[in-house]
């Protein structure tokens, strides 16, 4: 789903919630009960929310000028924000419009049997027509991957979660896109903070923990629908 | 309202770093984990038919090799129906030699040795480091590498922790397709600091084997092993092709030593409910059992897991303590940021830094931590100097010696230049004389000119399919009129050839000679014994620029 689209939603959502507190009903009070609901739309209309629905078992894409992004198995799910609580659905957002930006097509694919964001990323490399593909965990952790090279290898390693900003996923999906287009584009620069890990590890690791019990051995990649609330 | 003192408390360093409170149903626990095996041990027929309370045909693939390989089994069963304490004691006491704890430890089960070791406190698990350290005395290793991954600043950054004493170097990347010209740069680099250095480059596994056959590297680190099942399948390996790799490295003359460490289970999320040390135990066995010389351990990435929990850095020690035990080279860790507070980290370190281990860091960051791809380490750049007077203070050798300015910015200047003529001669992307000056003089990468990063990639790819090695490394260096390091860099390659440096806790002197466990064993049996410190490194370490003569005033 492309920004226009998104946008028009939200003016959908807005306008029918500008409708309904009109007053086409008995009372300009909503009734007690509907206020959570009230308050979902607004949450809605900001697009923080992700709604992923599983598509069956993914395909191997066959066109060049798309990248894949691979989810890792709580990544929009069980989880919603990644290690500093970025909205996973912003992080999507970002990673996707870096793409457009490069004129390339993308699809979401979710792996199920690990929750290491290489091999993860190298799914993703797999299922790409492009061969091209990028992995991402649920913390925020993500590798831009080629189909050919070894799965512990990589094209982009961010390793350190806590340093990806919305402009670095941009970035990401930029620079993926490129990759695929067969391009060499300036690395993403590399950030570095020696104190991510003092406060952040112990963290990452509980967040892991709860990620890898959602893995399944035994349950194909999926292809899935990827939208915006 | 809130209480001043609380305030200035909650804004303390140490407040910044992140705890966590005990899990051990997930295995976020340092020791004594409820789910952790008793110790035991069967044996017939030679065969290991029981283990620390599993039948053999329960066994994981861990157990099975560990069963198979990593326990001397002559003598099992006697080893493991002494007491744990009594075990404890002998390991304590200096008047064991250490040959003959060696002879206890090595037949010990992964449930046994971490309950022996479990009955020390950290002072206990000290006293036994000072002698079971394999090597006689001790050393350390540096991190070099930068945001920007640039080669002229990696030689200049090596040179420099070749002549400040570190004994290894190890690289790193901050992209991947860079690793080539990162290994060059600091062998180049080390070898006009200090020739004798030995120096790594820490990538993908594939990749880090074929930098040392090209001979860029001597010897490598990251051979990972970890001690629950899953964690060994989620990388694609098994304790066998672990070996296969640690063989590749024997088969062509190179160093090699494992990597394991507390806390990766559990970060992986598969520590199957066991505490941090027990699966650590297993890890240290299943290297042994691969017949691997030594291992990197101390949680060494990971320590934010285990410096997370409660005793978390008693149990970094204590798997340190079981590396050495087992005979194996100990590369100490002390080389991953894990705490905000000066107090913390410094408390950490002395835990090796007193009795001294193969390497006390491993490494060392020779950078300002902004630049180390490691993401930081315990100790950087801008501690030299607290390095060297600790070691003053306390009349301890932690690998480290005083150095002048004016030695570091030629050896610098040196390095700058003999990777310049490299590139030069093998037609790699150009190396500016402004480079050169800004690589003598930087503290960090900031300091440096930005290069080409596509042109140096694409440079790099090149050169590997050139199949450019060592040799034509050596040729270029002599070429341009860099007899010396030339000669180092040959000297280096030629250890390939004799493999002398494979022996346990080897490193080299400047005159190229091997010095290991083997030809310095650690003979510690109490006061005055194993390593002193002699009259003229006292003398070294105890003169810093800083001090004022009393002549003088």
């Amino acid at each position: 789903m492309d920004e226009k689209t998104l946008r028009s939603i939200i003016e959908e959502v807005l306008g029918e919630f500008a409708r309904n507190s009109a007053g086409g009903g008995v009372s300009t009070l909503p009734r007690p009960d509907e206020v959570p609901a009230f308050e979902a739309t607004l949450t809605q209309a900001t697009g923080d929310e992700l709604v992923i629905t599983e598509e069956g078992p993914a395909k191997k894409g066959l066109s060049p000028r798309e990248v894949v992004i691979a989810l890792s198995p709580a990544f929009g799910g069980a989880m919603t924000k990644t290690i500093t609580g970025i909205p996973h659905a912003k992080v999507l957002r970002e990673i996707c419009a870096g793409i457009e930006e490069e004129g390339l097509s993308y699809r979401f694919i979710r792996s199920f049997r690990t929750a290491d964001v290489g091999f993860i990323a190298h799914d993703a490399a797999e299922y790409s027509g492009s061969g091209i593909g990028i992995g991402i965990q649920s913390r925020g952790t993500t590798v831009i991957h080629q189909a050919d090279l070894p799965p512990l290898s990589n094209l982009e390693l961010f390793p350190q979660a806590p340093l990806i900003d919305l402009e670095t996923f941009r970035a990401i999906g930029r620079n993926a896109a490129k990759y695929a287009k067969g391009e060499a584009p300036e690395p993403v620069p590399v950030r570095n903070d020696q104190m991510a890990r003092p406060t952040y590890q112990a963290i990452a690791a509980v967040m892991h923990i709860k990620e890898v019990q959602l893995t399944d051995p035994n349950k194909k990649t999926q292809a899935l629908r990827v939208e915006y609330r | 309202m809130r209480s001043k003192r609380f305030e200035v408390l909650g804004a303390r360093p140490v407040n910044q770093d992140g705890y966590v409170t005990e899990w051990p149903e997930v295995g976020l626990i340092a020791v004594d984990a409820p789910a952790d095996p008793k110790p035991s041990i069967k044996i017939e027929n030679g065969v290991v038919v029981e283990m620390d309370g599993k039948k053999r045909a329960d066994f994981d693939m861990l157990d099975i090799f560990i069963a198979d390989y990593g326990i001397r089994l002559d003598n099992a069963e006697q080893v493991n129906a002494i007491d744990s304490l009594e075990l404890a004691q002998r390991m304590v006491d200096f008047r064991v030699p250490r040959a003959e704890v060696v002879k206890l430890t090595t037949a010990m089960t992964p449930a046994k040795i971490t309950e022996v070791v479990n009955k020390m406190t950290v002072l206990e698990m000290m006293m036994a480091c000072t002698k079971m350290r394999s090597r006689l005395f001790p050393a350390n290793q540096a991190h070099v590498t930068n945001v920007r991954d640039n080669p002229v600043q990696l030689a200049a950054d090596a040179a420099e922790g070749s002549l400040r004493g570190f004994a290894e170097e190890e690289t790193t990347v901050g992209i991947v397709r860079y690793a080539p010209f990162n290994a060059i740069a600091i062998m180049v680099g080390s070898q006009v600091g200090r020739p004798g250095i030995l120096t790594q480059c820490a990538v993908e596994e594939a990749t880090e084997l074929e930098l040392g056959m090209r001979g860029f590297t001597a010897y490598a680190e990251t051979v990972s092993v970890y001690g629950t099942e899953q964690v060994f399948m989620d990388g694609d390996d098994t304790p066998w092709s672990k070996s296969f790799l640690a063989s590749c490295y024997a088969s062509r003359g190179l160093k090699m030593r494992f990597t394991s460490g507390t806390g990766s289970e559990v970060q992986m999320g598969f520590a199957e409910g066991k505490s941090m040390l027990y699966l650590e135990a297993r890890c240290l066995y299943v290297a042994k059992g691969a017949g691997s010389q030594g291992i990197q351990n101390g949680s060494v990435s990971c320590v934010g897991v285990p410096a997370a929990v409660p005793g978390g850095i008693r149990a970094i020690l204590a798997e340190n303590l079981i590396a050495m035990s087992l005979d194996l080279e100990c590369a100490s860790s002390n080389d991953q940021s894990f705490t905000h507070s000066d107090l913390r980290r410094v408390a950490r370190t002395l835990m090796q830094l007193v009795p001294g281990t193969d390497f006390i860091c491993s490494g060392y960051s020779s950078t300002p931590n902004y630049d180390n791809m490691f993401a930081g380490s315990n100790w950087d750049a801008e501690d030299y100097d607290d390095w060297l007077i600790i070691q003053r203070d306390l009349k301890v050798d932690g690998g480290l010696v005083p150095v002048l300015e004016e030695d570091v910015v030629r050896v610098r200047n040196h390095a700058a230049k003999a990777i310049q003529a490299i590139f030069r001669e093998l037609g790699l992307p150009e190396i500016t004389d402004e480079e050169v000056e800004a690589a003598t003089y930087a503290h960090g990468s900031e300091d440096m000119p930005k290069r080409n990063v596509v042109e140096d990639l694409k440079a790099t790819d090149e050169l590997m399919k050139r199949g450019i090695t060592g040799v034509d490394l050596v040729t270029a260096l002599d070429r341009s009129g860099f007899d010396d390091v030339a000669t180092s860099v040959y000297n280096m390659l030629k250890q390939r050839v004799s493999g002398d440096y494979l022996h346990t806790s080897a490193i080299l002197d400047d005159n190229f000679h091997v010095m290991s466990a083997v030809n310095y064993p650690n003979d510690y049996l109490g006061p005055k014994t194993g390593y002193q410190i002699t009259d003229e490194k006292w003398d070294q370490l105890k003169n810093i620029p800083q001090a004022i003569s009393p002549e003088e005033i």
